[in-house]
């Protein structure tokens, strides 16, 4: 029997689920009264650089979090290392400020033994793509019902300035100073290829896109990867400055919408098309070709390959960058399995000191009187 | 015919052959006969790494040595006394260890020229009178097994495989074992293809009936019951009695068990155990790494379960980065070592105990956490049910230093009520603890020092951990260098603060000037050795440390109290160095490293010397 795909639609307590019900946000409390982002703010000093994109990143989440109407005490942030890991410490939520790398990891044994949480990750390009790489990719094919955030500035900046794993080839830093010989990642092509059930892209300065996509993650039962463009004005200023300028951001960016034609530009001149050959999509002038031809956006696609090809688009220049929900499907989690495993173990057994005197008496005993 | 029977009180028999012989499943029922017979036994598996060496080669032999005896006793014996060797190879590896005299039983049929020629024999040792020394029974084991199975529709190499239950059959004959546990595990584990049950079972009735009609074999053996406390008895491994014993904390304490484990030799097991007792509410999360086995055992002990990883020496050191976090979160998490012969990959499925130092300092910073050993396969439960407790109670890491001879080692467990276990409930948090209901996450109980344990979740206890340094009450990130000062001592104090119980010394006549100090496996064969010595009128005293760190109060008092301090270990003066450093008090190591257990003579003659001395 093949999984069920679609959009979200709304659920019986008004939370979007999927159509096999299943919703990231079930087993988790409702808030009681209306919250305010003043009591998402915790009592800790922001010490961000100023100018840093992780500020408005930080006030975006705090006005969405009261939105999203889960008690605040059921939400966990989990990071690792990095400028964007501080991120915890200014929410007034339960946090963990973990090591580098490993916060996938930690929030894996969190969300499997707690249903009732929210769990969120937050992290950087160094701290997913490099040194937690494999955490990364093993949360997201098992599935596990946690929201990753990577904020991606290309630059590691608490270290002050070396390049990253997002870092463009040839990047000049501190510790290449001819510069780098290092292919990059393209953070969503790697996650497409680990599977990931839902895969997004936002940009800091977005308020509004950024608080779309954040929405859509937190409800998506399953992981959910969010890679969001952050500015580090210190060390690598101006690295997304082409998807931000007015006056040049329309040609540059693809706003992927859920059931409407991929289509860009200021005047929608530019559109996504099948490759004549080979398996890919391809940006060309609208004007050149059927409307027929351009491709009608579907986050529900099965196959990661759809969602691989919007994230081949990107020149190198960021030029043709889409940004929304590449992909959103449903796939077992990982939490959901392993629980219903051990809750189905445990209607049948009895009760657990009895249990355990069986367990201990199991096997081949003898007495001796 | 009529055989004799002759009375021994104890015995020590290895079985050997090919790893694909199945001398581990031979042995394991003739644990297990021998058990219900109601004899005291230790058992000592010795397997290579290798899933399937070439066949007939050395590295590819596989054993398992039992001792049992009408007596307690503490090891799976110095030598055997019978080896049965299913092949060339099984003979030349465990010849060195047999002594004069030894009787040794060999399958001919193996002994052919290509498989003397692949271990070096230029001439059968069979024939060319180098095995005077011992008596030699040469049986046709592998014949009369096919020949037995004559009536079953096996092709020959199905029959062949039958081998292992003839001579487990003869061997059960030779020492008046009870087979019928055998025929029912047999019928059990080849439920699905009967005519490999039936044929199992002929097999070893075949072995059985030989014994008894031959006239090679004129002598039976008996090793009457032992004289063991009252109670039901199982055997079992260290690594399942560990796996029971935090089933037994879940139970105990009312929290689930989250094991985050990646596979490794010889710990495995411990996860392959607790994956089958998910009814006890135990989560096993079967991790991309080490690391990342850990830090899900830290997220789900943060989110209020039990959090134990497993793993042995290789991994442990993987894991060095999340202990640390642990201990500056003050969280419980339990890590069990396992260890084995290392550095690096080392003989992965040899025992030693050189992770000690490891444990206590294998961390960045001033990283301290609770140690604890097991000293048999049944305290192994004891121990990871301590462990637990420590970690709920104190919130704190606790490693668990078990070595690959108690993981696979075994012996009698007088079986526990469960309602005598520790009690190992807690209490999480529930509401603020500070003025004007403010929450504190780092204000202590004022006896354990632990933190209190909030879990998300509840209501008005919102805060915030991580791995830079907190100031003490408030948890909030601090840089002031008193506060870190004040922190890095309240961590050490906290360890230190742990209630365990005094070290106790074992001196009969308690005029003993010379102290054997263990910790770990060697429990077994030091206690043999004193044992041995005392029956000779040598005078000795033996203690065994069970927590390492925090050291028994008394510890001190106890080492000055003797002229002399011996400390046998599997490394190389890792608890002496620990103990010259703390106490200025002069430990005389004798340190081995082979990958085996000490055996008890050893010791003995090495103790002998020290008394002798004085």
């Amino acid at each position: 029997m093949s999984e069920p795909v679609g959009a979200a639609v709304g659920g019986p307590n008004g939370d979007p689920v999927g159509p096999n019900g299943r919703s990231a946000l079930k087993l988790v409390p409702k808030a009681e009264g209306k919250q305010t982002a003043k009591e998402f703010k915790s009592d800790q000093e922001v010490r961000w650089c100023p100018g840093c994109g992780d500020y408005a990143i930080l006030a975006a989440m705090q006005t969405f979090l009261p939105e999203l109407g889960v008690r605040r005490e059921n939400i966990c942030f989990v990071s690792g290392i990095g400028c964007s890991s501080r991120f915890p410490y200014y929410l007034n939520t339960f946090g963990m400020h973990s090591i580098h790398g490993r916060a996938p990891a930690i929030a894996t044994g969190l969300s499997v033994s707690r249903p009732d949480l929210s769990v969120w990750v937050v992290t950087g390009d160094g701290d997913a793509l490099s040194i937690g790489g494999n955490h990364l990719i093993h949360a997201l094919r098992r599935n596990v019902n946690i929201k990753i955030l990577l904020f991606n500035n290309r630059i590691y900046g608490l270290t002050k300035g070396q390049y990253s794993p997002t870092s463009e080839l040839g990047k000049i830093t501190k510790s290449t100073p001819i510069g780098s010989a290092d292919w990059p990642f393209n953070p969503i092509s790697l996650a497409l290829g680990a599977e990931a059930s839902f895969v997004a892209r936002t940009i800091d300065s977005d308020r509004k896109h950024l608080t779309s996509v954040l929405r859509a993650a937190a409800h998506h039962p399953g992981s959910a990867f969010v890679e969001i463009y952050q500015n580090c004005n210190i060390f690598n200023d101006g690295a997304f400055e082409i998807l931000k300028d007015s006056s040049q951001r329309d040609e540059a960016l693809i706003r992927l919408e859920h059931g409407q034609p991929v289509v860009f530009g200021a005047d929608g001149e530019k559109c996504v098309v099948k490759e004549p050959r080979g398996f890919g999509l391809q940006v060309v002038d609208t004007a050149d070709v059927d409307p027929s031809e351009i491709i009608v956006h579907d986050e529900t696609v099965r196959r990661p390959s759809y969602a691989f090809s919007l994230s081949r688009l990107p020149n190198d220049d960021l030029t043709n960058t889409p940004i929304g929900v590449l992909r959103a499907v449903e796939r077992p989690a990982y939490d959901d399995i392993v629980r219903e495993q051990v809750a189905a173990a445990r209607s049948a057994a009895a009760e657990p000191e009895q249990e355990l005197g069986k367990l201990l008496h199991g096997g081949d005993t003898w007495t001796i009187l | 015919m009529t055989k004799q029977t002759r009375q021994l009180d104890r015995v020590v028999i290895r079985f050997a052959g090919d790893s694909g012989d199945g001398m581990q499943l031979t042995g394991d029922r003739f644990t297990s006969e021998t058990a219900q017979l109601g004899n005291d036994l230790s058992t000592l598996p010795n397997f290579p790494a290798e899933i399937r060496a070439p066949a007939g080669t050395l590295p590819g032999v596989s054993s398992f040595q039992v001792h049992f005896a009408d007596t307690d006793i503490l090891t799976p014996g110095d030598a055997p006394d019978v080896l049965v060797a299913m092949n060339p190879a099984a003979l030349k590896s465990n010849l060195t260890d047999l002594p004069g005299g030894a009787e040794i039983i060999v399958n001919t049929d193996e002994f052919t020229k290509r498989a003397l020629a692949k271990v070096g024999y230029a001439a059968s040792p069979l024939e060319d009178g180098s095995l005077e020394g011992y008596q030699l029974r040469e049986v046709a084991l592998t014949s009369m097994t096919v020949r037995a199975l004559e009536e079953f529709s096996l092709s020959r190499k199905e029959a062949e495989r039958a081998k292992n239950m003839f001579a487990l059959g003869l061997v059960s004959w030779m020492y008046h074992r009870p087979i019928e546990g055998t025929v029912t595990f047999l019928q059990r584990k080849f439920a699905a293809r009967p005519e490999l049950a039936d044929a199992n079972v002929a097999a070893l009735k075949a072995g059985w009936n030989y014994g008894e009609t031959t006239e090679d074999f004129a002598v039976q053996y008996e090793v009457k019951p032992a004289k063991l406390p009252p109670g039901t008895y199982r055997n079992i491994t260290g690594n399942v009695a560990l796996a029971y014993g935090l089933v037994a904390a879940g139970v105990r304490s009312g929290l689930p068990v989250f094991l985050g484990a990646y596979p490794i030799t010889p710990a495995s097991d411990i996860l392959h155990e607790l994956s089958k007792h998910k009814r006890f509410g135990v989560t096993t999360f079967q991790a991309e790494d080490e690391i990342a086995a850990a830090g899900a055992a830290l997220g789900a002990s943060y989110g209020g379960a039990i959090g134990v990883t497993t793993s042995s020496g290789p991994g442990v050191a993987l894991k060095s980065e999340t202990v640390s976090l642990a201990v500056a979160l003050e969280l419980p998490l339990v890590v069990v070592d396992v260890q084995r012969a290392g550095p690096s990959t080392g003989m992965p499925t040899k025992t030693e105990q050189a992770d000690l130092a490891m444990a206590l300092h294998g961390r960045h910073g001033e990283a301290p956490v609770a140690i604890i050993a097991p000293r048999s396969p049944s305290d192994c439960f004891y121990a990871a049910l301590e462990a637990c407790r420590i970690a709920v109670t104190y919130r704190t890491p606790v490693m668990l230093l078990s070595d690959g001879y108690l993981a696979n080692g075994s012996e009698p467990w007088l079986l526990p009520e469960i309602s005598d276990l520790s009690d190992l409930s807690v209490e999480f948090a529930a509401e603020p603890n500070g003025p004007d209901g403010q929450f504190l996450p780092y204000q202590r109980d004022p006896e354990t020092l632990a933190r209190p344990w909030a879990v998300p979740g509840t209501a008005g206890l919102e805060h915030r951990i991580g791995g830079l340094e907190k100031a003490d009450g408030t948890g909030d990130i601090s840089y002031d260098p008193a506060n870190h000062d004040a922190m890095v001592r309240i961590r050490a104090a906290r360890i230190e603060a742990i209630e365990v119980p005094p070290l106790e010394v074992e001196d009969p006549e308690g005029d003993a000037r010379v102290l054997v100090l263990g910790w770990g496996s060697t429990y077994g064969p030091i206690g043999a050795a004193c044992r041995q010595l005392r029956q000779r009128g040598v005078k000795i005293a033996q203690a065994h440390l069970r927590h390492l760190a925090p050291l028994p109060a008394n510890t001190e008092e106890v080492l000055r109290r003797y002229d002399k301090v011996v400390i046998p270990e599997m490394n190389l003066g890792q608890l002496s160095a620990v103990l010259r450093a703390r106490f200025l008090v002069d430990a005389i190591g004798y340190n081995k490293v082979r990958g085996l257990p000490f055996t008890s003579a050893e010791l003995e003659s090495v103790m002998e010397e020290v008394v002798k001395n004085v």
